[in-house]
């Protein structure tokens, strides 16, 4: 059975780096694995998304409306735009943390305000935190893409620790090694 | 063991693994990281050529030089190789040469969604279609055995979702072939009587490619069931096994140039209902209805956007999955300019002016979005300062004092001089601003003839911008500041009065280059806001407004100072200590 995780959040936030170390992760396990994004455009602060899919055999590269088992959300009000693409009743890990697009800073469209409960009401299970907090306490604001995938091994027990902390090591460059490991353990709830 | 890479980096991969000796090519999204990937291989010489056009000619010299050679491009990048594509169709190739195009099907960086397929037929130039990374490496490599096998070059067509997933591939070793002798031969010579047998010898091998395309395993039937028969290629041969896997039987067109015409119409026979599935134009779907074949295709499945399993499923009338919204309208999210871009400071001045502004093809087309919504139109690469005289020939003076083209510095070199030339030659009194941020911008900092690098970051000759428009007869060429609103303001209104054509050159590099100097964010002085939100008209990321006080986000600012220039009351001073 195929497995569907969305990792979205604003261009520059680093889903990029969460992504590569999921496609490692799945590949040390032996899973077939598809991740996909798109380039270009959408970097320049906009709003990015990657779709990672694993299983026995993936066939398309995308994840559609109604097939994610997890969206993984760096930022709130992304976590709302993708709402659809979720699994009834699937899961959502979200940073707390808000940036305003800039059609909400020109005044010309609002933030939504409650998002979680919202998000709770339209039947997704949520597990929201204030990551940016946990990877300063992990020693740096950039690790906040490590805490938030420490938080989503918890809901695959099928993949052990040790491959986690395997691909960290393989993705980050040495001197920011432990730092990361430590937001790993951080946002895991360790 | 099997490695995760990007379709791209595959593609590249095969070229390494096929004993490819020089690539040169221009970016574009999404074709850029073949070569940034292909780079990373030493044994391969990699450059970044001007245009499109440049690169495939310098590839097509390689090959006769006698080592294989491949070039790399967005899908409207071909339009501009479209001149040599032609020509060394019907000249043939030396050693094997392979036309990497990548289609943008939805248009997520592009300005309009062309379907290259139609190339290849035009062309008469065969064309393979991967739909993941392995058969993106693979088919590279069998791109060149088929270049050299019918002396012809070979396109690649890939699209956003093949090259730019990740997926499991396989690695080969490298093998290099034998440096190919070149050879005078007057047949090379283009002119009427070579041209007219190269025509002749071209057909024939489309003849020979047909029957080739029919039992090759490069097209691939995957017998399921028999109601449903599908046609399929690319990425959408992906969405077709998601939706109906072994329920349906499918005909994978991995050469989907020229197509075979037994192995269709056999496939055909064996099932009851025939359905093509192909992104954007009915190409598949044409050629089977010029076999005679009921088929449905485009009936069902629109030519506009991307595919998705959805999308297959709701059209055939079979059952999506459940989905739920978000309750509230969610705003967008558009792509903005940098904190410091130095392009914002030139828009904001256009804007000011109420300029009419022809614009191009890089990061700078994000002028046209609000606040600044200081852009016209943009058509395609170079288009700013050609289309820019012809509007000036027709406005006369009301034009030409209020009109102005902006072009970055990558795309003046792609094709903006023969622009600016003919505004010279032809005498408009047009303004034309450079926006040189020595780099090209938008496809991800690549290097440039302007940049004084080449693509391995080494030291390179650096195009002279202003000895070039001088060369190419303008009198009136000036550098400005964009972070000096004044300054830039002064240059533009000058040039605009002025009565002969002139050039600006707005110089700043362009914030994201590693190693361009940042100065430190600014301090906002809240006692001093008033919440006019002046500083809010320039777009910056940086910059918003709670509860009627400014809001700096110092994490972004990088201390450009345009902001501080438009504030009226001093709460946004710039940091002295730098």
């Amino acid at each position: 059975m195929t497995k569907n995780v969305m990792i979205v959040g604003v261009g520059g936030q680093g889903t990029l780096l969460a992504s590569k170390l999921l496609g490692r992760v799945l590949t040390l396990r032996g899973y077939d694995v598809k991740v996909s994004e798109v380039h270009g455009m959408s970097q320049r602060g906009g709003s990015v998304v990657t779709y990672v899919r694993f299983g026995e055999k993936v066939s398309s590269p995308v994840i559609d409306k109604g097939e994610a088992d997890v969206i993984i959300s760096f930022e709130m009000l992304e976590a709302a735009r993708w709402l659809d693409c979720l699994k009834p009743g699937g899961q959502i890990i979200a940073n707390t943390q808000q940036i305003n697009p800039m059609p909400v800073v020109s005044g010309a469209a609002e933030y939504p305000e409650k998002i979680t409960e919202k998000l709770k009401a339209a039947g997704a299970k949520v597990d929201a935190d204030d990551f940016l907090s946990i990877a300063v306490e992990a020693g740096s604001a950039l690790a906040v893409n490590i805490a938030l995938m420490g938080r989503f091994s918890r809901y695959f027990p099928e993949i052990d620790v040790e491959t986690w902390r395997e691909a960290i090591a393989q993705s980050v460059p040495p001197k920011f090694k432990d730092v990361n490991l430590r937001a790993f353990a951080l946002g895991r709830g360790e | 063991m099997k490695e995760l890479m990007l379709g791209n980096a595959a593609i590249a991969r095969g070229m390494y693994e096929a004993g490819v000796k020089v690539i040169s090519s221009y970016p574009g999204t999404p074709s850029t990281e073949i070569t940034e990937e292909a780079a990373k291989y030493s044994e391969i010489y990699c450059e970044w050529a001007p245009n499109e056009k440049v690169a495939l000619e310098t590839a097509h010299g390689a090959t006769l030089g006698g080592v294989r050679a491949a070039c790399a491009m967005k899908h409207v990048g071909l339009n501009v190789a479209a001149d040599p594509l032609f020509t060394i169709s019907y000249q043939g190739v030396n050693a094997g040469l392979v036309v990497c195009v990548a289609d943008d099907p939805g248009m997520h960086s592009s300005q309009n969604e062309q379907d290259s397929r139609h190339y290849a037929e035009a062309s008469k130039i065969p064309m393979l279609e991967p739909s993941d990374s392995e058969e993106a490496r693979s088919f590279t490599k069998r791109a060149f055995e088929l270049s050299e096998r019918f002396n012809t070059p070979v396109l690649i067509r890939m699209c956003t979702r093949v090259a730019h997933s990740q997926s499991l591939t396989e690695k080969e070793e490298r093998t290099v072939p034998e440096q190919v002798k070149y050879v005078k031969d007057t047949m090379r010579v283009m002119m009427t009587v070579a041209s007219r047998k190269a025509h002749e010898r071209v057909e024939e091998r489309t003849k020979s490619l047909i029957e080739f395309a029919e039992t090759t395993d490069l097209n691939r039937v995957e017998m399921g069931g028999t109601d449903i028969g599908v046609i399929t290629s690319s990425v959408s041969y992906q969405y077709a096994k998601e939706v109906f896997g072994d329920g349906a039987s499918i005909l994978k067109l991995g050469l989907s140039w020229p197509m075979p015409e037994k192995l269709i119409k056999d496939f055909a026979s064996k099932v009851k209902r025939l359905i093509v599935i192909e992104e954007l134009d009915p190409f598949i779907e044409n050629h089977c209805k010029a076999l005679g074949l009921k088929v449905e295709g485009k009936s069902l499945f629109p030519i506009c956007g991307e595919f998705s399993q959805n999308l297959i499923r709701k059209n055939m009338g079979m059952a999506a999955p459940e989905s739920v919204s978000f309750e509230d309208p969610v705003p967008p999210r558009p792509p903005v300019m940098c904190a410091g871009c130095p392009h914002r400071g030139v828009f904001y001045v256009l804007k000011k002016l109420k300029c009419m502004v022809y614009g191009d093809i890089g990061c700078y087309t994000l002028g046209a979005t609000a606040p600044l919504s200081a852009m016209d139109l943009n058509v395609c690469m170079g288009a700013s300062c050609s289309g820019l005289h012809g509007f000036n020939l027709a406005m006369g003076r009301a034009g030409e004092k209020n009109s102005v083209a902006v072009i970055g510095d990558s795309t003046f070199i792609h094709s903006g001089m023969t622009g600016i030339c003919n505004i010279a030659y032809n005498a408009t009194n047009s303004t034309v601003i450079i926006l040189d941020n020595s780099i090209t911008g938008m496809t991800g900092h690549q290097q440039n003839p302007t940049t004084g690098k080449n693509l391995r970051g080494e030291p390179a000759v650096k195009v002279d911008l202003e000895a070039l428009c001088r060369a190419l007869g303008f009198n009136r060429v000036r550098v400005v500041d964009p972070y000096d609103l004044s300054e830039t303001e002064r240059a533009v209104r000058e040039e605009l009065e002025a009565e002969e054509p002139s050039i600006i050159i707005s110089r700043r590099p362009c914030v994201m280059i590693k190693g361009t100097l940042r100065k430190p964010p600014l301090t906002p002085d809240h006692d001093k806001c008033i919440g006019c939100r002046a500083c809010m008209s320039v777009g910056c990321p940086a910059i918003s407004v709670k509860n009627k006080k400014l809001q700096l986000d110092t994490t972004i600012c990088v201390g450009c100072g345009v902001c501080s220039q438009l504030c009226r009351t001093g709460a946004l001073e710039v940091n002295k200590n730098d």
